[in-house]
C-alpha cells in the first residue's frame, strides 16, 4: 500500500469496514510510516473537534419555553 | 434496518428516557434538551443558515417529539428518531425558504460520492510515498486545539462543505448517531455514508492543518 492510498481509507479504517486482509496491511504500513500515522491521529483529532460543537448549552428563554410545553403536553395527555 | 442493529449500551438509556419521558417525567425532559440541544442546532444548521430559524427548528422538534410519542414504536433509539425528526422539520423549512438557485449550480455535477483523492497529488512523490508528509499536531498546545477560533473555523468549514457531507458529519461527529443509524435516516449504502464522511473530515482536517501548524 502507497501513502496515498492508505490515506483515503482512514474512515473505512476508524468505521472498522475494512476486510481484515487490508486492515492487516493498513496496519502493517501504518507501523512503517510517521507521515500515515500522523495523519491518522489528526483524523482522530479532527473528530474529536467536531464533536465539541455538540457541547453549545441551552438558552436559558428556550429551556423555559420548552419546559412550560412539556408541562402543557403533560396536562393534555393525562 | 432491523431494531437489533441498535443493541448496545446507548439503547439501555434511551429506552429509559422514552419510559421517563412518557410517564411526564419533567427532569428527565430538562436532561434530554440540555444533552441534545448544541447537536440539535448544528443539524438544522446544516439545512438553514440562520441562526434564529435553527433554533426554532429545534424547538419545533421537540414539540413534534412530544407529539408523536404515543406512536413511537421503538425501531431506531430514541435520539436517532429525535435527530430524525429534526432534520425532517429543518429540510422542510429550508425548502420554505425557496431561495433561487444561482444558475449554475442546476448544471453543476454532484459529486459528493466520488473517490476523488482528499489529499492533494502533490503532497506525495511518483511512488504515492509522501513528499511532504504532515507535520505532526502532538506539540500544538490543547488550548489551541480547542480554542474557540478553532471552533469557529471548524463550524465555517463544516458550513462551506456539499449538504450531503455536511449532513453526514454533523450526524456522525456532532450527534454522535452510529453508521448504521445515519444510512437509515439518509437512506444511503454504508459505502456511501463512509465516502461521504471521509471527505467531510479531511475538508476539515485540511483546514486544521492550515490553521494549527
Amino acid at each position: 500500500m502507497t501513502c496515498r492510498q492508505v490515506v483515503e481509507l482512514m474512515t473505512d479504517y476508524l468505521d472498522g469496514a475494512l476486510s481484515p486482509e487490508d486492515r492487516a496491511r493498513f496496519e502493517e504500513h501504518l507501523a512503517g510510516c510517521d507521515g500515515c500515522t500522523a495523519y491518522l491521529a489528526e483524523m482522530r483529532t479532527t473528530r474529536r473537534v467536531v464533536g465539541r460543537l455538540a457541547d453549545e448549552s441551552i438558552p436559558k428563554s428556550i429551556e423555559d419555553e420548552l419546559l412550560k410545553a412539556f408541562r402543557d403536553w403533560k396536562g393534555e395527555t393525562r | 434496518m432491523t431494531p437489533l442493529s441498535f443493541a448496545g449500551v446507548g439503547e439501555k438509556r434511551s429506552d429509559s428516557d422514552l419510559e421517563a419521558l412518557r410517564s411526564g417525567d419533567e427532569a428527565a425532559f430538562r436532561a434530554l434538551i440540555q444533552m441534545h440541544h448544541g447537536a440539535m442546532l448544528r443539524l438544522a444548521m446544516a439545512y438553514v443558515r440562520d441562526p434564529g430559524l435553527a433554533e426554532e427548528v429545534v424547538q419545533e422538534s421537540w414539540l413534534t417529539c412530544l407529539r408523536n410519542l404515543d406512536k413511537f414504536e421503538g425501531r431506531s433509539s430514541l435520539k436517532t428518531w429525535i435527530f430524525g425528526i429534526v432534520m425532517n422539520i429543518a429540510r422542510s423549512r429550508k425548502r420554505k425558504e425557496a431561495r433561487v438557485l444561482p444558475f449554475a449550480s442546476l448544471w453543476r455535477r454532484d459529486d459528493s460520492d466520488s473517490r476523488r483523492p482528499t489529499v492533494e497529488a502533490s503532497r506525495f512523490g511518483g511512488d504515492g510515498m509522501w513528499s511532504v508528509p504532515p507535520d505532526s499536531w502532538s506539540n500544538v498546545p490543547e488550548s489551541k486545539v480547542l480554542s474557540s477560533e478553532t471552533m469557529r473555523r471548524v463550524k465555517a468549514a463544516i458550513e462551506s462543505l456539499p449538504i450531503k457531507h455536511r449532513e453526514v458529519i454533523t450526524l456522525r461527529d456532532v450527534a454522535g448517531l452510529d453508521a448504521d443509524e445515519v444510512c437509515g435516516l439518509l437512506s444511503i449504502t454504508a459505502e456511501n455514508q463512509r465516502v461521504r464522511l471521509h471527505r467531510a473530515r479531511a475538508a476539515v482536517r485540511k483546514m486544521l492543518e492550515e490553521y494549527l501548524t
